[in-house]
């Protein structure tokens, strides 16, 4: 998708209603991150020109947040925490459990259809429940390698249903 | 108490009366201690970074003087056993991931990091090297990046978007990953990015610097069939001095003649008369717009940065700046007019070099609209390099006249190089009178001063006219904006660098108000030693713009509208 493609009117929704000024640039980001799961590239030149703040600047904002990426995310957005509760609790083998049952690993973290992401978090407050992993938000609490499988397998089901 | 009482601080057991200093690092280089900084510039905002500015107060406790608000009755310490420690520490810490090929880094001569080692007596650096391997973004015409240098002082961050409010370049990720790039880490020449190099004026290590050409500009001069001719623009007279121990600020244009013949340029040629030729034609321009009721205000077109932050930014502006031509590409035509055939009957390539304080130019020289005119163009700080590689001692060698078909070029055109200088020659010529008190009258309207911004109103045959001076382009957006909302100009003088040129980004960086102060007045004490201080009374010039005939158009204006 090039610039002269992409359609600007969820940008410019998020941008009236927010305010086109420098200091809502977390909010603007956050959501048309909410919109599309991802920052695409398009959206910089053009919240640039209309905030009136530098790409490289918005660019600098977008990159210092571990929040915002810059890559499509998938519809299912798995975060597995690892946390010190959840790393000491064996959270690590849950992670190595989804990667390897999706063919995921920590450089590549999509799914080629763009239907599973698998990211860590650094600590999701759910110590009490450690290990925890969240599924576009939801908590799923006291995870097991073989509990997040059979997780996964169940939303697979869902995510491929229509295709087949 | 007693220091409270008396409003000062007392520095190293020196006393010193505060002055509305904004940081104490003001006061204690006010108490005539050198304070280390690599981030801290007084026109930039406060960033703290570097740490080397650190102070001991009385109760021992450290901290950076340039975010210390400086309060009555304090007694600090800045030279303490365990103040050169920790500065000795950050040194070495910036080694450690820093590359220290200092002898082929092209800041060599003038790295703050390299500078501040050698001051502080590192001898040895206790971490292993893990430098990173070059980054090298050499896209632009104008500047060379090499982010592997970057110790992450962010002047070049702050210059670019507080000064400019271009923002080409920003920190990008964080923690240890943080880098000063351009978004998507794309080519600068793929950036907003003007060219202006006040980026690389401003960056203390290798890791942004000026392009150098000057390998290109020895091998035309040892080419036995190339025929060299350079032109050399007002504000490097004043900039090259101190280099060489004279005294900053010296209009060392005689000097530089020798130099550039003696390095084999066989013709040389003093920018002020293409300046002239400007006045000439800005001014008719000016006035033919004034009479003929168009758009105002017309802005001015000398400086090829504000050319391209207008395209980048103002495009709807374009119609309204003047068509000349910049000095330097004026001077260009007439000679490649006049040398081009000519060498090119004897066998010879013509090859023409510009000396110019601005990184911008390398890119105005190779824009479509001027292909072919002038072939290399080398910064006052390049050409500092070249002196020093032809082994001449600038300061003992005698001075001599730039070459002077053009005829002796005025005082009017020599001021160009300071930001007001533009204009003042113009209303000296649409004024049309020589005399010393009209000249004087001219000076006080208000045009002179390195400020960001000047307005004054001169009378030309009854009509007031309303200019505005502005330089730095921060500064002209908010200019454009208030025009936007209704204020009126008629005709507006726009510099990118704040100074003009004398600060340009190919200077030699002018850190202190101080050398700024010394170059403009260099500028104007030559403009009022000059024979003719007009550019009317360059009859030369008048001569051979009316030997243009028809083609003076098409060889000194140019249409920046796509």
């Amino acid at each position: 998708m090039n610039s002269s493609t992409f359609d600007y009117a969820v940008v410019d929704r998020i941008l009236g209603e927010i305010g086109c000024k420098q200091c809502n640039t977390i909010a603007i980001l956050q959501a048309i991150q909410e919109y599309y799961r991802y920052l695409p590239q398009e959206i910089f030149p053009y919240i640039s020109e209309k905030m009136g703040v530098s790409e490289a600047t918005i660019y600098g904002v977008a990159t210092f947040y571990e929040n915002f990426s810059l890559e499509p995310k998938g519809r299912y957005v798995i975060k597995v925490c690892d946390g010190t509760a959840c790393h000491v609790r064996l959270s690590l083998p849950v992670l190595e459990a989804l990667r390897k049952e999706l063919g995921l690993s920590a450089d590549k973290k999509t799914t080629d259809d763009l239907k599973f992401t698998v990211e860590t978090v650094s600590c999701l407050g759910a110590c009490g429940l450690a290990p925890a992993m969240t599924i576009n938000d939801v908590v799923h609490p006291t995870m097991t390698p073989e509990k997040a499988v059979a997780i996964l397998n169940e939303l697979k089901r869902e995510a491929y249903k229509d295709e087949t | 108490m007693e220091n409270k009482e008396k409003n000062t601080i007392t520095v190293d057991g020196i006393e010193v009366e505060l002055d509305g200093e904004r940081n104490l690092l003001e006061v204690i280089r006010k108490a005539g201690i050198d304070m280390p900084t690599f981030c801290y510039y007084p026109e930039l905002s406060i960033y703290g970074a570097c740490r080397m500015c650190v102070f001991e107060d009385e109760k021992g406790r450290i901290d950076s003087s340039c975010s210390t608000i400086p309060r009555a009755g304090m007694a600090v310490k800045t030279n303490t056993a365990r103040l050169r420690r920790y500065r000795k520490d950050i040194l070495e810490l910036l080694l450690a991931n820093h590359c220290r090929d200092c002898t082929t880094c092209e800041k060599n001569d003038s790295c703050k990091l390299r500078e501040f080692a050698a001051k502080y007596g590192l001898t040895d650096v206790r971490f292993p090297n893990t430098k990173k391997e070059p980054e090298i973004d050499d896209s632009s015409a104008c500047i060379v990046r090499d982010a592997s240098k970057c110790i992450l002082c962010g002047a070049c961050v702050r210059v670019c978007s507080e000064i400019q409010n271009v923002g080409a370049i920003a920190f990008a990720k964080r923690s240890s990953k943080v880098t000063v790039s351009t978004a998507f880490g794309v080519p600068i020449s793929r950036t907003n990015c003007i060219g202006c190099g006040q980026c690389a004026a401003y960056c203390p290590t290798g890791a942004i610097t000026v392009r150098n050409d000057t390998q290109k500009v020895w091998d035309a001069l040892a080419d036995k069939d190339t025929y060299v001719t350079a032109q050399i623009a007002p504000a490097v007279r004043v900039a090259v001095s101190k280099e060489f121990g004279l005294e900053d600020g010296e209009n060392v244009i005689g000097k530089i003649c020798t130099a550039l013949r003696y390095m084999g340029v066989d013709e040389v040629y003093d920018t002020t008369v293409g300046a002239d030729m400007t006045v000439f034609e800005e001014t008719e321009e000016f006035v033919r717009k004034l009479e003929n009721g168009d758009k105002l205000p017309m802005f001015t077109s000398c400086c090829p940065g504000w050319i391209r932050f207008a395209e980048k930014n103002y495009p709807e502006l374009l119609p309204q700046i003047s068509t000349c031509r910049s000095p330097m590409q004026m001077l260009a035509s007439a000679l490649s007019k006049k040398l081009d055939k000519k060498c090119a009957s004897e066998g010879k390539k013509h090859y023409h070099i510009a000396v110019m304080p601005c990184t911008a130019k390398k890119f105005e020289a190779k824009r479509e609209e001027f292909a072919g005119m002038v072939d290399a163009v080398i910064t006052t700080v390049e050409l500092i390099k070249m002196i020093k590689q032809s082994g001449l001692m600038f300061d003992k060698i005698k001075p001599s006249d730039p070459d002077s078909v053009y005829g002796p070029s005025s005082g009017a055109g020599v001021i160009f190089g300071v930001t007001g200088g533009v204009t003042e020659a113009v209303i000296r010529k649409a004024a049309n009178d020589s005399s010393d008190s009209a000249l004087e009258e001219i000076s006080y309207t208000g045009v002179r001063g390195l400020e960001g911004v000047k307005e004054a109103c001169v009378k030309l045959s009854d009509r007031e006219i309303k200019i505005a001076v502005v330089s730095g382009l921060a500064n002209t957006s908010a200019l454009l904006e208030s025009i936007k909302e209704g204020k009126h100009y008629d005709l507006v003088e726009v510099m990118a660098c704040p100074g003009g040129c004398i600060c340009g980004g190919g200077q030699p960086h002018a850190e202190d108000d101080g050398t700024k102060n010394n170059r403009a007045r260099g500028l104007y004490s030559s403009d009022e030693r000059s024979v003719i201080r007009t550019s009317q009374q360059n009859k030369q010039v008048e001569e051979l713009l009316s030997s243009f005939g028809g083609e003076k158009h098409h060889l000194l204006h140019v249409n920046y509208v796509k």
